[in-house]
């Protein structure tokens, strides 16, 4: 059914956020594809970064360019990120770049919630290492820094686009789950002050 | 609680990340087999006191299957390799040879 | 008397006062206090009550191994019982109560327990309470309960928070006094990332205490140097009151913060729990002063000698105003001298050693105190107080030589590393006879992932007494720890020490060391537990000669101090019972955590909201505006029913189904598992999961499929729908999206990954809405559906078709034996579309229904629920599902495991429905009689109950039961278990209840 599109869809939580120590915020509706296949072949390499208008990931990296995002996720695939405006396009696209039945996609856009931690760098890498077993030290989870682990007792990916801002994804029906893990983390008066 | 190197992602990941899934290099028998080779195939597994094959889910992670070599008394890892082999990787064996002297496991010594 | 002195007091503001209560009563303490410093010095000598015995007891140390001075800190929601007195910093508005006394500390009933103690031997509990048996319920267990614990658990639930950090580190130092600011600074010069944990609120531990110059300063100053240096590294990090609780496998440690247990304002967390991945991991952390065994030894007043100076250089508390200290080592020594420096009394050191101190000794005598070498203390004078001491020679067995007055007993049997860390996760440790201790073996450290050692201990926790030798190793072993963790580091030259040569101490396990039983009986080992020598001398006599059965046996150790004070004494004693060496009868094991830690801390944020995800459909927040009653189904809430205001949830579940069936209901089905199969091998790798084919679906049309595991049990079931030639969505039970996603990738992955074929777990990405009933093609169509008749959309077929405006996939699928159509709608669109229907639908009656109705529904129709007809030991078979089950297929998952003699036989228990005679409802797994007793003289059983509801459409109960031959039985009348009754004649059915030929849902 990625095939069908609608109006405009709402947001888990509706564009929920806290203001605490950093600021938690979780992202309008964007576009979402995961990508299966040979990460060689060079139909999925063309489509993927093509309409990500970035170069491949390598392993554990996503590549950024504004609002467009492909993410390595494992030696078989792709997370391809893209504005809410252009999901139809790219379902064409994918549909029509894709051809070869050993090459997959599947529309993950509503499936996931998103978050953005943001505000002092050090304050929001500390608030991710409340909930999740990962280093999130500058120099261990950098800019283009990509990892799926869990936050607490679910599954979410974490990645960093740029200093002061860690991006959070995890499946939708836990959106107020890991809402709540973020907010209780950010509260006011638990700053760690690990990362200077 | 173990470290875990997955060898299909690269992540140097916490054992809450992974889901052990018993022995490795298991061969499946189907309808052919007699009640032996069945009850050899969905029951019994080893359980030794040192070097063990065994398999790892990366559950909260890339999602894929790999095995690793442990010694299940002192907890030491000497290698973890993808899962689509019937047979542990000739660098993983040579690493527990040298740490393991008179290893002895299945046919391979 | 105990009191404040006039001046000194290192860690104290003495122009901040601090307002406290104890056992009700208002204190005054000062800024930088413990409360046992702040106790002290309001005379507050006595702070407790043993826990057998009910002895009056004091503080006897001043750190975290204090097994006495426990009390209950806060009130309410932060009330707190067992907490140290001496770890607890001292705040305005703190409130204490001592613990295990009633009715007042001062006066307590249970201290007859005292006098009767020759009744409470070792192993009294083993002993007396095993017969008779009918007295454990009513007299034994009342008792027991009512004497055992120390502190009164918490009333209130818990207001504070918590919270979890994970935090990395090249280098961990675990211990913030010399020795490990030492290997900090060799680490961090390095460059490697180093992290540092201090169990108190202050650095520098004991040197400053204990004196010594370095490198022409004091201790204090070089300690400011080395904190200085490190804070200015931008790659090291310092926490104060943040404790290495455990050292577990692969370099992983847990550090126990604790953020305002010393302040007034609890706002915030209260305690943080650091989970900790350390390359390497160095243990500084100290040693604890050993006790010393004579007579007595537990009346307060009697206290360690390093805790008597603690308390008076720290916190400028005399714990008395004359001491007698009684040693086998020269440190002790240094009590007496700061004694005399806060202007008072030393009565006299008894050195146990026959030849007497060291350097020390003279420093003594020369300072007019009175030494008496090769003396011990045959008892001591006092009940709740000490009074004075009886001296003895240590050779013989206790005949007096002299009485001599003291209210200060300051007591030094030598010094045992903290070698807990270290042990943690199975560093050995070697005896060392000459310093009497155990100290770890280097050579046998605990190993990490890599198979080498990942820790090392620094400083006195590694053996070294002297100053000098403390800062030579520290060094060492920073340095070697950063470059075991990689990086290039060599040991800088150390700064010159100056400090006063010592001599070995003497093993000294008893004094006198021929006391007698009278003495044996009174000399302690374990305060909290009230273990005395006499009762390890008594374990080993009845034949408890492993360390781990005497510790069970006596309780030496075991509580909530795990014998820090106590185990080497203890192991001392039976070693010298069993005329062994001590390192063979070794140690008990050392477990995490140090010393115990909050369950607030360990649960972190995992509680209340946050205890476990509770996943949401996205039309949950429709369900709670509309009086949903939930049912947990795993961590999913689904609405159980939607009883109406003034009804019944029975009456709203008979409501809904007849709505079903008479009119139109809408379900909310997003739970269910969806799973996307694609590639060129997936009709082919379907094949092997299902039991029934499924590469022969055509492109349009959906299949009902069962699933096994290997061993032929049905694990899950679900319609297949074919999307294209290369693509099916497969349909799986609520529960079992995760786990049969798991499935499928676990054969892909690990058995056939020469299939090309994909698995997409898209259950999220869709909200799914069964539209159901014999009005619910009329309701599509209010929305201006199109083609969706009989014959463009027939039975199990789908299409993708706008609603309302809405894109959605509908399935002609049904769970219920109506017409039915199931909407697939992306997620961020079914909130919409639910509401949409719900309007639509109000002129035809549309109701929602929830799991119960869907329950019912599908019972009438004899639908099998995974679950309820399955446990896990069910196969297709028993359930008479043969059709499912293709006959053609060579093999698929369970088909060898089916082949079994146990699971062919025809003596199985199979599927039928059951008719009760009356019209009632069964009980839930109920059984069906059998004729006969087992050889264990119960009843046989011939078959039980896997559904039973009362349905509305047939007004009476169905059930459907698995019974032996039971498809061979129709007809017949069974009896069928009734709690607390007879049992209830039941006649056997068809299964399938209502439209038997499925007329319904095909139109």
């Amino acid at each position: 059914m990625s095939d069908l599109t609608g109006p405009a869809p709402v947001p888990a939580l509706g564009g929920a956020a806290f203001d605490g120590y950093v600021r938690i915020a979780e992202a309008p509706q964007g576009a979402m594809f995961t990508l299966r296949g040979d990460l060689s072949s060079a139909a999925l390499k063309t489509a993927a970064t093509k309409l990500a208008a970035v170069d491949m990931p390598e392993q554990g990296r996503v590549a950024l360019n504004g609002e467009r995002a492909l993410a390595w996720m494992s030696p078989d695939e792709l997370l391809l990120l893209a504005p809410w405006a252009e999901h139809a396009s790219v379902v064409a696209q994918l549909d029509a770049a894709l051809d070869d039945p050993a090459l997959n996609w599947v529309d993950v856009s509503q499936a996931r919630a998103r978050f953005a931690i943001s505000g002092p760098d050090g304050l929001v890498r500390e608030v991710a290492a409340k909930l999740a077993p990962v280093d999130f030290s500058p120099s261990a989870f950098t800019p283009g820094s990509f990892r799926r682990s869990r936050i607490g007792q679910v599954a979410g990916a974490f990645w960093c686009p740029g200093p002061g801002r860690i991006e959070v994804v995890c499946f939708r029906s836990v959106a107020e789950y890991v809402f709540t893990l973020l907010r209780d983390a950010a509260r006011p008066g638990s700053e760690v002050r690990l990362y200077a | 609680m173990l470290l875990l190197d997955c060898p299909c992602c690269g992540v140097r990941g916490e054992e809450t990340e992974f889901h052990c899934g018993g022995e490795a290099h298991i061969t499946r028998e189907g309808p052919a087999s007699d009640d032996a080779a069945f009850e050899h195939y969905m029951f019994e597994r080893v359980n030794p006191r040192g070097v063990h094959f065994e398999r790892w889910r990366h559950v909260a992670g890339c999602g894929k299957w790999f095995h690793a070599a442990r010694d299940t008394v002192t907890l030491e890892i000497w290698g973890t390799y993808p899962a689509q082999t019937t047979r542990p990787p000739e660098e993983v064996l040579e690493t527990i040879r040298a740490a393991r002297p008179g290893f002895k496991w299945r046919d391979i010594a | 008397m105990s009191s404040r002195l006039a001046r000194g007091g290192r860690l104290i503001d003495r122009g901040a006062t601090r307002t406290f209560t104890f056992n009700g009563r208002a204190m005054k303490g000062l800024e930088g206090d413990t409360l046992a410093s702040a106790l002290l010095a309001n005379d507050q000598v006595m702070m407790g009550r043993s826990f057998k015995y009910h002895r009056p007891r004091g503080v006897v140390a001043s750190g975290a191994e204090e097994p006495n001075a426990l009390m209950g800190i806060g009130t309410d929601g932060h009330f707190e019982p067992n907490q140290r007195a001496t770890t607890q910093e001292l705040f305005d508005g703190l409130t204490a109560e001592s613990q295990n006394h009633w009715p007042s500390l001062e006066f307590d009933v249970g201290a007859v327990n005292a006098k009767l103690s020759r009744f409470f031997p070792a192993g009294f509990y083993y002993k007396t309470f095993l017969w008779p048996r009918s007295f454990w319920e009513k007299v034994y267990e009342p008792i027991v309960r009512q004497a055992a614990g120390l502190g009164k658990a918490p009333k209130d639930r818990d207001a504070d928070t918590y919270e979890h950090l994970y935090a990395f580190a090249d280098v961990l130092v675990i211990g913030g006094g010399v020795a490990g600011l030492t290997a900090a600074v060799e680490a961090g010069r390095s460059g490697a990332k180093v992290l540092v944990l201090e169990q108190t609120g202050h650095w520098g531990g004991r040197a400053p205490v204990d004196g010594g110059e370095i490198g022409g300063v004091g201790a204090q100053a070089h300690v400011d140097a080395l904190v200085a240096e490190l804070e200015s590294l931008p790659n090291v990090t310092l926490r104060l009151r943040c404790m290495g609780a455990g050292v577990y496998d692969h370099g992983y440690v847990l550090g126990y913060e604790r953020l305002t247990d010393h302040l007034s304002d609890k706002s915030g967390p209260r305690h943080r729990l650091w989970r900790i991945r350390a390359a390497q991991v160095i243990t500084a952390t100290g040693a604890i002063e050993r006790p010393l065994s004579f007579a007595g030894n537990d009346i307060p007043g009697v206290m360690l000698a390093s805790a008597v100076r603690d308390y008076l250089v720290n916190y400028g508390v005399a714990p008395g105003d004359r001491v007698a200290v009684v040693t086998n080592n020269d440190d002790a020594y240094r009590t007496a001298f700061a004694m005399k420096e806060a202007g008072l009394d030393v009565a006299v050191i008894l050195d146990a050693r026959e030849a007497g101190g060291g350097a020390l000794a003279i420093a003594a005598r020369e300072a007019g105190i009175r030494v008496e070498p090769g003396r011990a203390v045959a008892k001591v004078l006092g009940s709740k107080r000490v009074t004075g001491v009886e001296i003895c020679a240590q050779a013989g067995s206790g005949s007096v030589i002299e009485t001599i007055p003291c209210d200060v007993v300051a007591m030094s049997g030598g010094w045992s590393p903290v070698v807990h860390l270290w042990s943690h996760c199975g560093g050995k440790l070697v005896w060392d006879t000459e310093r009497a201790m155990f100290r770890p073996d280097a050579d046998r450290a605990p190993t990490g992932h890599d198979g080498k050692g990942f820790v090392r201990c620094a400083g006195t926790a590694n053996g070294a007494l002297l100053l000098s030798e403390t800062l030579q190793d520290a060094a060492a072993q920073g340095a070697a720890a950063a470059r075991a963790a990689g990086f290039e580091a060599t040991a800088s030259g150390l700064p010159e020490v100056d400090e006063v040569a010592e001599i070995p101490p003497a093993a000294v396990w008893l004094m006198p060391a021929g006391a007698s039983y009278d003495k044996r009986a009174k000399t302690w080992l374990d305060f909290q537990n009230d273990v005395k020598v006499s009762d390890i001398q008594l374990a080993a006599q009845e034949g408890y000669e492993s360390v781990e059965h005497a510790k069970r046996y006596t309780t030496l150790g075991m509580a909530t101090d795990q014998g820090k004070l106590s185990n080497i004494n203890g192991l001392a004693v039976l070693s010298d019972a069993l005329n062994e060496a001590i390192p063979q009868v070794g140690t008990t094991t050392f477990r995490p955590p140090y010393t115990p830690i909050s369950m607030g801390a360990i649960a972190g944020q995992g509680r209340g909201e946050t205890f476990q995800p509770l996943r949401r459909t996205p039309i949950h927040a429709w369900h709670e505006a509309h009086g949903v009653q939930w049912e947990p189904v795993g961590h999913w809430r689904r609405p159980y029913a939607f009883p109406k205001a003034g009804e019944s949830t029975h009456d709203a579940v008979n409501r809904e189904i007849t709505t079903v069936r008479e009119k139109v209901g809408l379900l909310d089905a997003s739970t269910l598992g969806k799973l996307i199969v694609k590639g060129p091998d997936a009709g082919r790798f379907l094949d092997m999961l299902y039991t029934n084919m499924m590469s022969t679906l055509k492109p349009g049309r959906c299949r009902y499929g069962l699933m096994c595991n290997e061993n032929g049990f049905l694990i899950d079931d679900g319609v297949v729908a074919r999307i294209d030639e290369n693509t099916f969505l497969c349909h799986t039970t609520t529960g079992g999206a995760d786990t049969i996603h798991a499935h499928m990738e676990e054969w892909l992955q690990t058995e056939w990954w020469d299939m090309k074929v994909h698995v997409a777990n898209v259950t999220e990405q869709y909200g799914q809405i069964g539209v159901v009933g014999p009005m619910a093609r009329q309701l599509l169509e209010v929305l201006g559906t199109p083609e969706i008749s009989k014959e463009e959309l027939p039975f199990m077929a789908w299409a993708d078709r706008t609603v309302g405006g809405i894109p959605c996939r509908i399935y002609r699928i049904s769970f219920s034996g109506e017409l039915s159509y199931e909407l697939s709608v992306p997620a961020g669109q079914a909130l919409a579309l639910w509401e949409a229907l719900m309007e639509a639908g109000h002129g035809l009656g549309v109701a929602p229904y929830g799991t119960e109705a869907l329950h019912v529904l599908r019972a009438e129709k004899g639908f099998i629920m995974i679950g309820d007809e399955t446990d896990g030991t069910v196969t297709p078979q028993d359930l008479n599902m043969h059709w499912a089950i293709s006959k053609k297929k060579e093999d698929y998952l369970g088909k060898r495991g089916q082949m079994r003699s146990h699971l062919s036989s025809p003596d199985r228990w199979k599927l039928v429905g059951l008719l009760t005679e009356d019209g009632t409802v069964l009980e839930d797994g109920a059984y069906i009689l059998d004729a006969g007793e087992n050889d264990r003289g119960q009843r046989n059983m011939q078959g039980r109950i896997t559904s039973t509801y009362y349905s509305p459409t047939l007004c009476r109960g169905i059930a459907m039961a698995l019974l032996k031959h039971g498809p061979e039985r129709m007809g017949e009348t069974v009896q069928v278990t009734k709690l607390g009754a007879g049992p209830v004649l039941a006649k056997v059915v068809d299964p399938v209840f209502y439209d038997k030929d499925g007329e319904k849902q095909d139109v």
